[in-house]
């Protein structure tokens, strides 16, 4: 006995509402976030995401009075992530009800960040969040045994940092981050599978939790995710416009041997 | 029947009281230790060290709000860290005297490689009957938290989780109950946890 894998529904929300990109692009809309989340709580899910898109780049007063609303009708945990850049924007969130907070662009540009948010509210409230692409063969991120490895991507995926995002997450552990969120720009959209050597060579190189991220597209891709070194999985489309259920996943985890609630 | 939680800064203050709303509480969610003793049932949230929830309460004079309902006999649920600090001390905050309703100490997970904090859904294991707990054996619960309670009776223990260690995750005597993990954050059994605290207040 011991923790159960987390499944977790992502809510990508733009001015209020929840929207799934296709490799963030393509926005469509899926409904209330505050509506839905309550409806995968009931369902069975473990954990809730909420990603303010529009964050990084416009108001961040809807992502605090997202995390408001939920607080009412919501009780699971929640993470909310998008924009989030400094210790007030965390706190903010942190009394409007969320669980955690998750950061992304700001932490790359302000590494402190994690170090203060872990020491104020405990690294148990701090996610830190990276979306990730494989490196063309041959660019300075590049493995010395040729394997390419993955670059950190910024701004939802927009800005190429070129930094290494193993190295990055490494840092991100000793800084007192308490998980990891793994994006893959590759698979994401795709339904084609979780990064899988992406999981697998972060797990190998830190010890947080790993919520995988990117590319579900039925459950037997989530069990590979655990298998690689998940703790948690985390899909939107596949939830969001009725693929699986909630229980429908739990249930193919639990036959493949996953501990599940 | 009102319940009143005490407020003393407590992290999940809010959500204690918006899932005792939504069970159908009147929720007095009150930092005067006169509402407490005016109250029917009580609850104690908490997150964070154990030595600031107590200075936390001291402050307020809310340690002795807390003695007197638990004299007064009147239903009484600590959540989180509220159960630590039932306990007399704890590893967490040396020299720091607890509630000592409960005795014992609390100490920290010393697990190998297991992460501490312990955060996540684990299973509950019942250890005796409560009215708190009715239903609840084998559920999965939410904790997030480094140390445990190692009560000096077992008779006080309620129920138990593993994390490469069994240990006590709900405690309590007489009109006390108390949990180690969060009801407000383990949707359905948690509701169900305060459903039952207002049903045991409602018959005593």
């Amino acid at each position: 006995m011991g923790l159960k894998v987390r499944i977790i529904p992502c809510l990508d929300v733009d001015a209020g509402r929840v929207v799934k990109g296709t490799r963030f692009k393509d926005l469509r809309d899926a409904g209330d976030p505050v509506e839905l989340a309550a409806l995968y709580d009931r369902e069975g899910a473990d954990e809730i995401v909420f990603y303010d898109i529009t964050a990084s780049h416009e108001d961040r007063d809807t992502a605090t009075t997202l995390a408001r609303r939920a607080a009412e009708e919501v009780f699971i945990p929640y993470t909310i992530g998008g924009g989030v850049r400094t210790v007030q924007d965390m706190r903010a969130m942190l009394r409007a009800g969320a669980d955690k907070v998750s950061i992304n662009s700001a932490a790359v540009r302000t590494p402190d960040l994690i170090n203060e948010g872990a020491e104020r509210f405990g690294s148990q409230c701090v996610v830190l969040s990276v979306d990730v692409k494989r490196a063309e063969s041959g660019k300075p991120s590049g493995k010395p045994n040729g394997k390419p490895g993955w670059e950190v991507y910024l701004n939802g995926g927009r800005l190429n940092t070129e930094m290494d995002a193993v190295e990055w997450l490494v840092e991100g552990e000793r800084r007192g981050a308490g998980e990891f969120v793994l994006n893959s720009m590759d698979s994401d959209g795709t339904e084609s599978g979780y990064d899988l050597d992406l999981i697998s060579e972060v797990a190998s190189k830190t010890g947080l939790p790993i919520i995988a991220s990117g590319g579900a597209g039925h459950p037997g891709h989530m069990v590979s995710a655990v298998r690689a070194g998940a703790s948690a999985v985390l899909a939107a489309s596949i939830f969001h416009f009725g693929e699986y259920s909630i229980a429908e996943v739990k249930e193919a985890l639990g036959e493949a041997g996953v501990p599940v609630r | 029947m009102n319940v009143a939680v005490i407020d003393y800064d407590a992290g999940n203050t809010l959500s204690v009281t918006r899932a005792l709303k939504k069970v159908g509480a009147r929720v007095d969610l009150t930092a005067d230790p006169e509402r407490v003793a005016a109250a029917d049932a009580v609850v104690l949230p908490g997150v964070g060290a154990f030595g600031d929830c107590m200075r936390k309460l001291h402050e307020r004079g809310m340690d002795q709000a807390c003695h007197e309902t638990f004299r007064a006999g009147k239903p009484f649920l600590g959540v989180c860290v509220a159960l630590q600090v039932f306990f007399e001390v704890s590893e967490e905050s040396p020299g720091v005297q607890g509630l000592g309703i409960l005795p014992g100490r609390v100490v920290r997970f010393d697990v190998g490689d297991l992460k501490v904090p312990h955060m996540g859904w684990n299973d509950l294991t019942l250890t005796r009957s409560h009215p708190v707990l009715d239903g609840l054996d084998g559920e999965a619960f939410y904790f997030v938290h480094s140390y445990y309670p190692e009560p000096k009776e077992t008779a006080v223990v309620l129920g138990t989780s593993e994390y490469g260690t069994k240990f006590c995750a709900a405690a309590g005597r007489e009109n006390l109950a108390a949990v180690q993990f969060h009801p407000e954050k383990s949707s359905l059994a948690g509701l169900k946890l305060y459903e039952n605290f207002l049903d045991w207040a409602r018959g005593l």
